[in-house]
């Protein structure tokens, strides 16, 4: 049925990691980072899914998978809270200029 | 076919994650991470995970990406102007635009340098064209029953953390 190897998925997931990591050393704003460590997440997803192709019976890998968007949708939750509190704060979202932990 | 279909969902999704990397505007970005989430779900489908890829578009499109919209219209400048390509900009500086760059492709050309590299041997035998429903729910309720556990427990602890966080408990302007 597959007629597609699994080098295909992890070389795409390669590049989807690699263009997450670079969204987020270059975005200066803290939700632009959350879109890069998002997008990361989802490139260990593919790797994931492409290797539980050859297990069947357990589906370890897919089950991983799961758990890896469940812990996603966790940090999202508590990153944006926190990042509301910051943004209430200093009033600003770039991650260069809140260096303080107190104002 | 298979493969027509497989080269254009991650043609969609790289250049959605490019979209992001290149716009300007963060509201575009979110909007192009929608069309990476989806393309990422066609390849969870050709790799034959069909309740993960309906559990993506469940929970990355219906949640995530409407949490992280909400967030970036939420952390709007004060100063609100007529020009509607002034909101959300972001400027980046051309060293931090080099070194996103040097680091993406240099990390990129590693991986493809390893994986071109490596033999896998893979034992188990390939999928079969069921449905992976049933596999799921049975080994999530043996096999992973406790991180299954610390998955809801894990998620309640972030619910009340959150709206703990997002609380305004000192209202100074």
């Amino acid at each position: 049925m597959t007629v597609i190897p699994v080098q295909y998925y992890l070389i795409v997931a390669a590049a989807l990691f690699c263009i997450g990591l670079a969204i987020s050393v270059t975005k200066r704003h803290f939700i632009g980072m959350l879109l890069g460590i998002e997008l990361m997440l989802n490139a260990v997803n593919i790797n994931l899914v492409a290797f539980s192709r050859h297990d069947p019976e357990r589906l370890s890998g897919q089950l991983f998978a799961l758990f890896v968007i469940v812990v996603a949708a966790a940090e999202v939750t508590v990153a944006l809270a926190i990042i509301l509190r910051v943004y209430g704060r200093f009033k600003t979202v770039d991650p260069d200029k809140v260096s303080d932990l107190k104002q | 076919m298979e493969a027509l279909i497989f080269y254009l969902f991650s043609a969609l999704t790289l250049a959605a994650g490019l979209l992001i990397l290149f716009s300007k505007n963060l509201i575009y970005g979110a909007f192009a991470l929608f069309l990476a989430f989806l393309g990422v779900a066609a390849l969870y489908v050709l790799a034959g995970a069909d309740f993960l890829a309906v559990s993506q578009i469940m929970i990355y499109v219906g949640g995530i990406l409407v949490l992280l919209i909400f967030g970036i219209m939420l952390t709007q400048k004060k100063e609100q102007s007529d020009d509607s390509t002034r909101h959300n900009r972001i400027e980046v500086p051309i060293t931090r635009q080099l070194w996103g760059f040097l680091i993406g492709a240099g990390l990129f050309g590693l991986l493809v340098k390893v994986i071109l590299t490596s033999d896998f041997k893979l034992a188990g035998d390939e999928m079969s064209s069921k449905s992976t429903i049933k596999t799921i729910g049975v080994e999530l309720m043996t096999s992973h029953l406790l991180p299954f556990e610390i998955a809801a427990v894990l998620l309640l602890v972030a619910l009340i953390g959150a709206a703990y966080l997002a609380l305004n408990r000192n209202p100074t302007p």
